[in-house]
C-alpha cells in the first residue's frame, strides 16, 4: 500500500469535491476509506495498491474531469 | 475541446455579458427584436457550454450537481423560448462562480502566506565537496547543507561550522533573531539574517517542524465537524430532489416556467460554502498570530468552555524565587548590603539565590566565624562586625530590637506570602527582603480577559504545596486551586468536571501533562514547536505564549458564531425564495439566480471578516 499526495489547481466549488471524491474513489486499487478530498488546500489524499494501480493513472482520472494536477508525491504507508 | 472552454470560461462571461447588453439595447433603444433575440440565443448558448461540461462530467461519475439543474433549467428555458431568461441564468451563474474563487482566494490567503514560506531549495554538499542548489525535495537526513545570509534554512538541522542569527518567526512567532553557533539547533522555514551557516540535515520535508505545522494547519481547515458532515450528507441527496420535485411540479401543473425556477431556486450553494469559509478563515487569522486550532470541531468545542485549569504553577508563575519587595532601616546601607551579599554567596539556599540576584555586582569581603543556625539562617563575621541573616526568629535569638514599623512591614510582607530574609549588622536591623515566586507579568490581565471572554471556572491544578497554590490562587482571582496533584490526579479532576457537564480546557505545555490535554474536551498546548505538544492538544499556542490565550479563545467564539451566521443566511434565502415562488408573482428564473449567487458572496464576505477579527482592549 502506498500514499498519494496530490496538489490540484484551485478548486473553487464544494460540488467538485464530490465529483472528485466520487471519481477517484470508483478506482479500482484505490483504497475507499482513506480517499480525502481537502477544498481549501486543493489536495486529494490517498492510500492505493501500487500493483493495480499507479499514481499516474488517478492523476489521469481528475484530469479528465477538468482539474489539473500540479504536483503528486507517493510514500510508503 | 472540453478542456479549452473550461479553461475560457472568464472570457466566455464577458462575452456573454456583452452579448446581453447588446440585446437589451437593440430591444428597448432601437426595437430590433432579432438581433435582440440572437443576441441572447448566442449568449446562452455560449454562457451554457462549461456548465454542460461540468454537468456532464459530474453525472458521469454519478454526482447530480448543480451543474446539471442549471443545465436542466436552461434547456426547459430554451423550450419556452425564454431566451432572455436562459442568458441571464448562465452569466449570472458563471459570473458568481468567477467571484467566488476571487473572494475564496482572499479567505485563504492567510494559510497560504504560511505555506509559501516552506523552503524550496537547497544548497547541498555534493560528492566532490562542492555546494550545488538542488530541490529541498532532494534532500536526505544527513546531508551537509550551506545556508546563505538571507537564505531560507531548507531543514531541521545542527549547526556543524559558522554562526549567525536566525529569525525564527515562522516557527515561533517571535521574530528577534536568535543567535546560532555550532551544535545549535536551526528549523526548517526560518530565515537567516546574517552570517554563513553549514548544517546536517535532521529531518526533512514534511518530518520538520515547519513541515507539520503546514500539515496540521492544512488538515485543520479541512477537518469537518458533525453539523457540517450533516450538511455534506444532505446536500448529496438535495440536489437530486430538487430535480425529482420539479419534474413533479411540471408533470401535475404542466408550468414549464415555474419547474425551471425551482430548479435554480434549489441550488444548496451557500449552505454547502457558508462553514467552510468561516473555518478557514478563523484557522487563517490563528495561524497568523500564533494561534493554531485545529478544525472546526475544536472551534465549536473551545467556543464554549466553561472550565479552564492550568497544569501547573510555573505556567503561571515565573517558576523560580524572586525578591518581591525590600525595606531599608537606619543607616549605612550600602554596607549592610554588601555584608548581606558576602554572607549569602557563601550559602546555597534557594533564598540566598534571590537575594544575591537582587543586590546584583556589589563588593564582597571576606567572612569568617560562619554559623548555620538551623531552622533561622546564618550568624558570621565580616570585617570584624556581627552580620545576622535569617527569619524572625533568628533575630529574636539574636536579641535584635524590631521597630514598630519594622513589625508592621513584617506583617504586611508575610500575609502577601513572602518567605522573609532579614539582616542585622552588630544587633541592629538594617534590611528586609520578601522573597516569592512572582506571578508572570501580564497574566492577571490574560485571566481577567478570559473571564470577560467567559470562562466561569479558573483552576489551577499544581504538584506544589497547597499554601503557595492558594497564594497564587488569591492573587490572581482564581476559582480553584489544588495542590500536591499527580499528574494521574489532574486527568482524574478533570474527568470528574466532565462528568458535572462542564466544557473544560486543559492549559499545559505537554511535557508530564499529555493524558490531561488528551482527556480534556479542549487540550491547549503551550509548545515552542515540540512535537509531542502539537500532535496531542487540541489547540497549540506557538512560542509557549500565554498573552495569546484570550485571542485564540476570543477567535473561536467569532469563528462559530461566524458559522452560525452563515448557516443562518443561507437557509433563509432558500426559504424566503421557495416562499416566494409559491406566494408572489414576481420570482423568477433570474432573480432566484441572483438571489443565490448573491448569498454565496454574501456568506464569503462575511467569513472573510474573520480574518481581521482581533481582540477589543
Amino acid at each position: 500500500m502506498q500514499k498519494a499526495t496530490i496538489q490540484l489547481e484551485t478548486l473553487t466549488c464544494p460540488s467538485c469535491m464530490q465529483k472528485i471524491d466520487s471519481a477517484v474513489k470508483g478506482l479500482d486499487g484505490v483504497d475507499k476509506d482513506s480517499v480525502k478530498v481537502m477544498f481549501n488546500s486543493s489536495k486529494v489524499k490517498l492510500n492505493f495498491e501500487p500493483e493495480k494501480i499507479s499514481v499516474e493513472e488517478i492523476e489521469k482520472a481528475i484530469t479528465k474531469l477538468g482539474y489539473e494536477v500540479k504536483k503528486s508525491t507517493v510514500k510508503e504507508a | 475541446m472540453q478542456r479549452f472552454i473550461l479553461s475560457k470560461k472568464n472570457q466566455i462571461t464577458l462575452i456573454s455579458a456583452t452579448l446581453i447588453v447588446v440585446a437589451f439595447i437593440s430591444h428597448f433603444g432601437l426595437g430590433n427584436i432579432d438581433i435582440s433575440i440572437w443576441s441572447l440565443i448566442i449568449a446562452s448558448l455560449l454562457g451554457v457550454a462549461p456548465i454542460v461540461i461540468q454537468a456532464y462530467q459530474a453525472l458521469k461519475v454519478k454526482v447530480v450537481s448543480i451543474d446539471v439543474l442549471v443545465t436542466i433549467a436552461v434547456l426547459g428555458a430554451f423550450i419556452i423560448k425564454n431566451y432572455e431568461e436562459s442568458a441571464i441564468v448562465t452569466f449570472l451563474f458563471l459570473f458568481g462562480a468567477y467571484l467566488e474563487q476571487r473572494t475564496l482566494n482572499q479567505t485563504r490567503s492567510a494559510i497560504k502566506e504560511l505555506t509559501e514560506m516552506a523552503p524550496e531549495s537547497a544548497l547541498k554538499q555534493m560528492e566532490n565537496g562542492e555546494f550545488e542548489e538542488v530541490e529541498v525535495d532532494e534532500v536526505d537526513v544527513g546531508d551537509i547543507l550551506l545556508v546563505k545570509t538571507g537564505a531560507k534554512v531548507p531543514v531541521d538541522g545542527t549547526v556543524i561550522t559558522g554562526e549567525g542569527h536566525i529569525n525564527e518567526a515562522s516557527i515561533t512567532g517571535e521574530s528577534v533573531p536568535v543567535g546560532k553557533t555550532k551544535d545549535s539547533k536551526v528549523y526548517a522555514g526560518t530565515i537567516l539574517e546574517n552570517g554563513t551557516l553549514q548544517i546536517v540535515a535532521d529531518r526533512v520535508g514534511e518530518d520538520t517542524t515547519f513541515g507539520k505545522i503546514i500539515e496540521l494547519v492544512e488538515e485543520a481547515q479541512d477537518s469537518k465537524s458533525e453539523a457540517e458532515r450533516f450538511i455534506d450528507r444532505f446536500s448529496k441527496y438535495y440536489t437530486p430532489a430538487v430535480l425529482i420535485i420539479a419534474f413533479i411540479v411540471w408533470l401535475v401543473s404542466r408550468d414549464i416556467e415555474l419547474a425551471i425556477t425551482i430548479l435554480v431556486l434549489g441550488c444548496p450553494g451557500a449552505l454547502v460554502i457558508g462553514v467552510p469559509v468561516s473555518n478557514v478563515a478563523g484557522i487563517g487569522n490563528g495561524a497568523r498570530n500564533g494561534v493554531l486550532l485545529k478544525g472546526s470541531e475544536v472551534i465549536q468545542f473551545f467556543s464554549k468552555v466553561d472550565t479552564m485549569a492550568f497544569d501547573k504553577t510555573g505556567t503561571l508563575t515565573v517558576g523560580n524565587p524572586t525578591v518581591a519587595e525590600t525595606e531599608y532601616y537606619g543607616e549605612n546601607i550600602n554596607e549592610a548590603l554588601g555584608y548581606l551579599a558576602s554572607v549569602e554567596s557563601e550559602s546555597d539556599h534557594p533564598l540566598a539565590k534571590a537575594v544575591l540576584e537582587e543586590i546584583g555586582n556589589i563588593e564582597l569581603s571576606p567572612v569568617e566565624n560562619t554559623d548555620v543556625v538551623k531552622g533561622g539562617g546564618i550568624v558570621a563575621t565580616v570585617n570584624g562586625h556581627r552580620i545576622a541573616v535569617g527569619n524572625v526568629k533568628l533575630m529574636e535569638q539574636e536579641n535584635v530590637e524590631l521597630s514598630e514599623k519594622a513589625c508592621s512591614d513584617i506583617k504586611r510582607l508575610e500575609e502577601k506570602g513572602n518567605s522573609l530574609v532579614l539582616t542585622a549588622v552588630d544587633g541592629e536591623l538594617k534590611i528586609l527582603m520578601g522573597v516569592r515566586d512572582q506571578v508572570r507579568k501580564g497574566v492577571k490581565e490574560v485571566l481577567q480577559k478570559l473571564k470577560a471572554l467567559g470562562v466561569k471556572n479558573l483552576v489551577l491544578l499544581s504538584g506544589d504545596n497547597q499554601g503557595t497554590v492558594d497564594l497564587v490562587a488569591r492573587e490572581l482571582g482564581l476559582t480553584e486551586a489544588h495542590g500536591h496533584m499527580l499528574p494521574e490526579d489532574k486527568s482524574a479532576y478533570i474527568e470528574k468536571l466532565q462528568a458535572q457537564g462542564q466544557i473544560v480546557a486543559f492549559v499545559g505545555d505537554g511535557v508530564n501533562d499529555s493524558p490531561s490535554l488528551a482527556l480534556a474536551d479542549i487540550g491547549i498546548a503551550m509548545g515552542s514547536g515540540t512535537d509531542v505538544a502539537i500532535e496531542t492538544s487540541d489547540v497549540v499556542l506557538m512560542n509557549s505564549d500565554f498573552n495569546r490565550l484570550p485571542h485564540a479563545l476570543g477567535l473561536a467564539k467569532a469563528t462559530a458564531s461566524n458559522m452560525r451566521q452563515n448557516i443562518i443566511i443561507a437557509v433563509g434565502v432558500v426559504i424566503v425564495l421557495l416562499a416566494s415562488v409559491f406566494l408572489s408573482d414576481w420570482m423568477n428564473m433570474s432573480i432566484g439566480m441572483l438571489a443565490h449567487e448573491a448569498s454565496i458572496l454574501v456568506v464569503i464576505l462575511n467569513g472573510m471578516r474573520l480574518l481581521r477579527y482581533s481582540l477589543r482592549k
